[in-house]
C-alpha cells in the first residue's frame, strides 16, 4: 500500500492549517457563508438536512487497520459512532460540528487521509476495481496509476475550478467491477499486440438527470503520456463546456453534443500540444510508487481445499469469496447489507472488528467497494471460516453479495438536503420482503440501486432493477427502472411506467421479480432475461 | 515596496485593456482584455506587441481564464497577464501558477492574506507556468 | 403560519426560530408573519444562523407542522435510526414525517 513521503504529508498537513484558517475565518464572520461554501465544498465538508456531513476520500477504496481504527475512532469521538460507505468507495461522517471539522482533518493526515475535493467542481476521488492487486483476472495492479493520478489532480492549478465535478476510475480487466462507463473519465489498463501496457480510455459517461455512457476515445495510449492527456481532456471540457447552466456543465454534456469524433479529434490536437511541453510524470516517479504495492508476501504450498462442513459457512463462501491470483489465497467480501439494514452505514465498533480481521488475516489490507461493501482482499482459503466466525458475531456475515439483498441505496431524504425522497425505507422493505436466503439464492444475481433524487448517487440508472424517488406535490414517488447494468456490458436503464408509491413500488419489485422467475431459460441472470424479453416481457406483469 | 498585487518589476502597461475584436482590429494597440470565454490562441500572431493582457473572471466559480492564461504562457508570452474580476483570495496561488503576476479584483484583496495563501503550500504536485519544481522531480533529482 | 429555521452555524444542528432565540424543536416554532426576512437577515449578521430561510407550516393538535416532508425529516432526525433523533423513546415518531 501506498506511503506518504514528506512531500505528500506536508501537502495534507498545509490543507488542514488552510482548512482551519478558512474555519475560523467564518466562525468569526470575516467569511459569509456565500464565500465559505466553496471553501468547506472542496474538504469534503457539506450542510446536510440535520447537522455538517463530511465525506472522506479513500483512494481507489484502499485501507489499512490503522486507517479503519482512525475511522473508528473519529465515528466514536466526533460523530454518533458510525460511519457511511459510499458509492464512490468514500466514507461520510452525518454529524458533524463545523468547529471539529479542522480537527478531524487533523486527525485524518495523522494516518494519511484527507477529504480533499471529495465535492465542489473539482477532480474527485479517483475510484478503482475494489479487487485491484488481488483478482486472479487482473492484469496488473491498478492503483500505481490510480495513485499517480491522485498527485496529478492533486490541487492542479488549472483544473480546480471545473464547469463540474470530475470522477475517474481506473481498472485493469476485462471484468469491470467499478463502473467504469458511468465515469466523466475512466481508463482500463491493456496490453497491446507489442506487448506493452497502456490505457483504454473512456469519457463522457456519467448519471444525473442526463444519464450518459462513455465513449471509447482511446484504444490505447501509452502510459508514459496519462498525464498529457488527461490534461488535454480536462482544457477541451474547461474551455468549451457552457457555464450558463449547471444542468449542462458536466462533460458528459459536452462529450455527447460534439460527438464522440469531434471531442476525440479535439483531445487529439490538444494532447499534440501537451507532449511538446513535456509535463509527463517520469517512468520512475512511476516505478516508485508501484514498489509500494508489490504483491504482499503470500505463503507457497497452501491448500486450495476449503471445509465446507459448516452448511451456513458454505453459504457464506459461495457467495461472499472471489478468486485471489495467488494459489492458497481468496478475495472475501463483508456485506454491509443486513437485512432491513442501512445499506454503507458501520458502527465505530464493526471498523474495528474488521481492522482486527485486516490486521490478522489480510496482510493488512482493506478495500470499499462502490457497492458500499468491504473487502479483506488476501485470505488464506484456511482462514476463511475464522474469519467468517468473527464477522458472524458482529453481524457482517451476511451472504448476499450482488443478489437482491444487495441493495445499493443513497443516504435519501433521511439524510441528504438534495433529496426528493427517502431511499433507506425502500432499501429495507425490499431487503426483508426478499429475507428468506434460499429466495434470493434462486433469484440469483439481481442489482437493486435506489436513488431519492435525479442525481442519482444510488446509481439507479446502473441498476438491473432501478428505483428513483421523487417528489410529487409533496409525498414520495418511486419510479421503477429496468435493464441497467454497470458492468462490462454497461447498459442505462429505462423506466417501466408510472410511478409507484412506498408500499406500491416494493410489490412492483417483486411482481418484477416473479416475473423473471416465471420466464428465465436455464442459466439466465435477470439482466440476461429482461435484454431478451425487453421491457414489453415485464410490463404486463409489472402493471397488470 | 512594490505594489502587492503586481509580481512584476517592470513598468506597468500604461493604455487601457480593449475588448478581443478591438483589439484584433487596432493594429497599434498593446493591452487587450480576454472576457472568459474568449479563445487566447487567436492572439498568437500578435503576441509581440501585447504588453498586457486583462483576464476577467465574471464568477469566481468560472475557471475558464485559468486555461486562458496557461494558453497565452505556453505560446510564449511573457508580458502582463492580469486578473479582473470576482477574483478571490483562494484563487490567487492557483493563478499565479497558472501565469498570472497581477490581480485587480472587483472586491480588493488584503495583502496580508496574499503573502499567506501564496505561502500556504510548501510544493507543488505538477509543474505550470511558475517554474516551481514539482514534487515528483524533487523526489528523483 | 411562517416559521423560521436554518442551522446553528458552528454545530450544524437544527433550530426553529422562537420569537425571541432558536429552539432545536419546532414545536418551539413562533408564527413570524411577514417579518421572516427581516429577521433572518439580522440573525445571519449575527452568525446565530446559518442558511436560514422561512417555511409554511400549521399548527395541529401535535405541535407546529411543517408543510414540506424535507423539514419535517429535519424536525425529527432520520426516520431510520429513531434512536437518533429528537424522539429516540417513540418507536412510531417517524409516522409525523409522512
Amino acid at each position: 500500500m501506498y506511503k506518504y513521503d514528506h512531500y505528500d504529508q506536508a501537502m495534507v498537513d498545509a490543507r488542514v492549517a488552510e482548512f482551519r484558517d478558512q474555519t475560523r475565518r467564518r466562525i468569526e464572520g470575516h467569511l459569509t457563508d456565500d464565500q465559505f461554501k466553496p471553501l468547506r465544498l472542496k474538504n469534503g465538508l457539506y450542510l446536510q438536512l440535520h447537522a455538517y456531513m463530511l465525506r472522506v476520500a479513500i483512494p481507489y477504496g484502499t485501507l489499512d487497520s490503522r486507517q479503519m481504527r482512525k475511522l473508528a475512532h473519529i465515528a466514536r469521538t466526533y460523530d454518533r459512532g458510525y460511519g457511511h460507505f459510499t458509492t464512490r468507495q468514500n466514507l461520510q461522517y452525518n454529524w458533524v460540528k463545523l468547529e471539529e471539522a479542522p480537527d478531524i482533518l487533523a486527525e485524518l493526515a495523522s494516518v494519511e487521509m484527507h477529504a480533499i475535493q471529495t465535492s465542489g467542481e473539482s477532480i474527485r476521488n479517483i475510484s478503482a476495481d475494489h479487487y485491484a492487486g488481488a483478482a486472479a483476472d487482473e492484469l496488473i495492479d491498478p492503483r500505481p496509476w490510480a495513485e499517480m493520478l491522485r498527485q496529478m489532480t492533486t490541487f492542479h492549478p488549472e483544473f480546480s475550478y471545473l464547469p463540474r465535478k470530475f470522477k475517474i476510475a481506473v481498472i485493469a480487466s476485462a471484468a469491470d467491477r467499478a463502473a467504469l462507463r458511468w465515469h466523466d473519465f475512466a481508463l482500463r489498463i491493456v496490453e497491446n499486440a507489442s506487448g506493452e501496457i497502456g490505457f483504454e480510455v473512456f469519457a463522457g459517461g456519467g448519471m444525473g438527470r442526463t444519464p450518459f455512457i462513455a465513449f471509447r476515445i482511446r484504444e490505447f495510449l501509452p502510459t508514459a503520456q496519462i498525464f498529457s492527456y488527461l490534461q488535454a481532456v480536462l482544457r477541451v471540457w474547461n474551455r468549451n463546456a457552457r457555464r450558463d447552466n449547471i444542468h449542462k456543465q458536466r462533460m458528459k454534456i459536452l462529450v455527447h453534443e460534439l460527438g464522440q469524433e469531434e471531442f476525440t479529434r479535439q483531445v487529439e490536437a490538444e494532447l499534440a500540444h501537451y507532449l511538446t511541453l513535456g509535463t509527463d510524470f517520469p517512468q520512475a516517479e512511476y516505478d516508485r510508487i508501484a514498489a509500494y504495492f508489490a504483491p504482499p508476501p503470500f505463503e507457497t504450498g497452501l491448500s486450495d481445499e476449503i471445509d465446507r462442513s459448516d452448511p451456513d459457512f458454505a453459504v457464506w463462501v459461495n457467495q461472499q469469496v472471489a478468486a485471489h491470483k495467488a494459489p492458497g489465497y481468496a478475495i472475501a467480501n463483508i456485506s454491509l447489507k443486513p437485512i432491513g439494514g442501512i445499506a454503507g452505514d458501520i458502527s465505530a465498533e464493526q471498523m474495528d472488528l474488521v481492522a482486527d480481521l485486516a490486521e490478522r488475516f489480510s496482510f493488512d489490507e482493506l478495500r470499499a467497494s462502490h457497492a458500499q461493501n468491504l473487502v479483506l482482499p488476501h485470505v488464506r482459503k484456511t482462514d476463511l471460516y475464522a474469519v467468517w466466525q468473527a464477522l458472524r458475531d458482529a453481524g457482517l456475515a451476511d451472504a448476499n453479495l450482488d443478489l437482491v439483498g444487495d441493495i445499493i441505496a443513497c443516504p435519501g431524504l433521511d439524510y441528504c438536503s438534495l433529496a426528493n425522497a427517502r431511499s433507506i425505507p425502500i432499501a429495507q422493505q425490499i431487503s426483508e420482503r426478499f429475507a428468506d436466503p434460499a429466495r434470493q439464492r434462486d433469484i440469483g444475481e439481481l442489482k437493486i440501486k435506489i436513488s431519492g433524487c435525479i442525481n442519482a448517487c444510488g446509481h439507479h440508472h446502473a441498476g438491473h432493477i432501478g428505483i428513483l424517488g421523487v417528489d410529487k406535490k409533496g409525498s414520495e414517488s418511486y419510479q421503477l427502472l429496468l435493464g441497467g447494468s454497470g458492468d462490462e456490458e454497461t447498459s442505462q436503464a429505462r423506466i417501466a411506467g408510472p410511478g409507484f408509491d412506498e408500499a406500491g413500488i416494493v410489490d412492483a419489485v417483486e411482481r418484477a421479480v416473479e416475473r423473471y422467475r416465471a420466464v428465465r431459460e436455464p442459466g439466465e441472470r435477470f439482466i440476461d432475461t429482461y435484454r431478451r424479453v425487453g421491457m414489453d416481457g415485464f410490463k404486463e406483469a409489472i402493471y397488470g | 515596496m512594490a505594489d502587492p498585487l503586481r509580481f512584476r518589476d517592470d513598468a506597468a502597461a500604461d493604455e487601457p485593456a480593449v475588448s478581443l475584436e478591438a483589439f484584433l482590429d487596432q493594429p497599434h494597440a498593446t493591452s487587450v482584455r480576454l472576457e472568459a470565454g474568449d479563445d487566447a490562441r487567436v492572439l498568437a500572431p500578435a503576441l509581440d506587441r501585447i504588453r498586457l493582457v486583462e483576464i476577467d473572471f465574471p464568477k469566481f466559480r468560472d475557471g475558464r481564464g485559468f486555461s486562458s492564461a496557461r494558453i497565452l504562457r505556453e505560446m510564449g508570452y511573457a508580458g502582463e497577464i492580469k486578473a479582473t474580476g470576482d477574483v478571490l483570495i483562494d484563487l490567487v496561488a492557483f493563478m499565479r501558477r497558472c501565469g498570472f503576476d497581477s490581480f485587480a479584483p472587483d472586491l480588493p484583496l488584503n495583502p496580508d492574506d496574499v503573502r499567506a495563501a501564496l505561502n500556504r503550500y510548501p510544493n507543488v504536485y505538477q509543474p505550470a507556468a511558475d517554474g516551481a519544481v514539482p514534487i515528483w522531480q524533487l523526489r528523483h533529482g | 403560519m411562517k416559521i423560521l429555521t436554518g442551522n446553528d452555524l458552528k454545530t450544524g444542528a437544527v433550530i426553529w426560530w422562537t420569537g425571541a432565540d432558536w429552539s432545536i424543536h419546532v414545536a418551539d416554532a413562533a408564527d413570524v408573519g411577514d417579518q421572516g426576512e427581516a429577521i433572518l437577515a439580522a440573525e445571519d449578521a449575527a452568525r446565530r444562523v446559518n442558511n436560514g430561510y422561512a417555511i409554511d407550516a400549521e399548527r395541529t393538535p401535535e405541535g407546529v407542522r411543517p408543510a414540506h416532508i424535507k423539514d419535517r425529516v429535519r424536525a425529527l432526525g432520520p426516520t431510520v435510526r429513531p434512536d437518533l433523533t429528537l424522539k429516540p423513546a417513540d418507536p412510531n415518531a417517524g409516522n409525523w414525517v409522512i
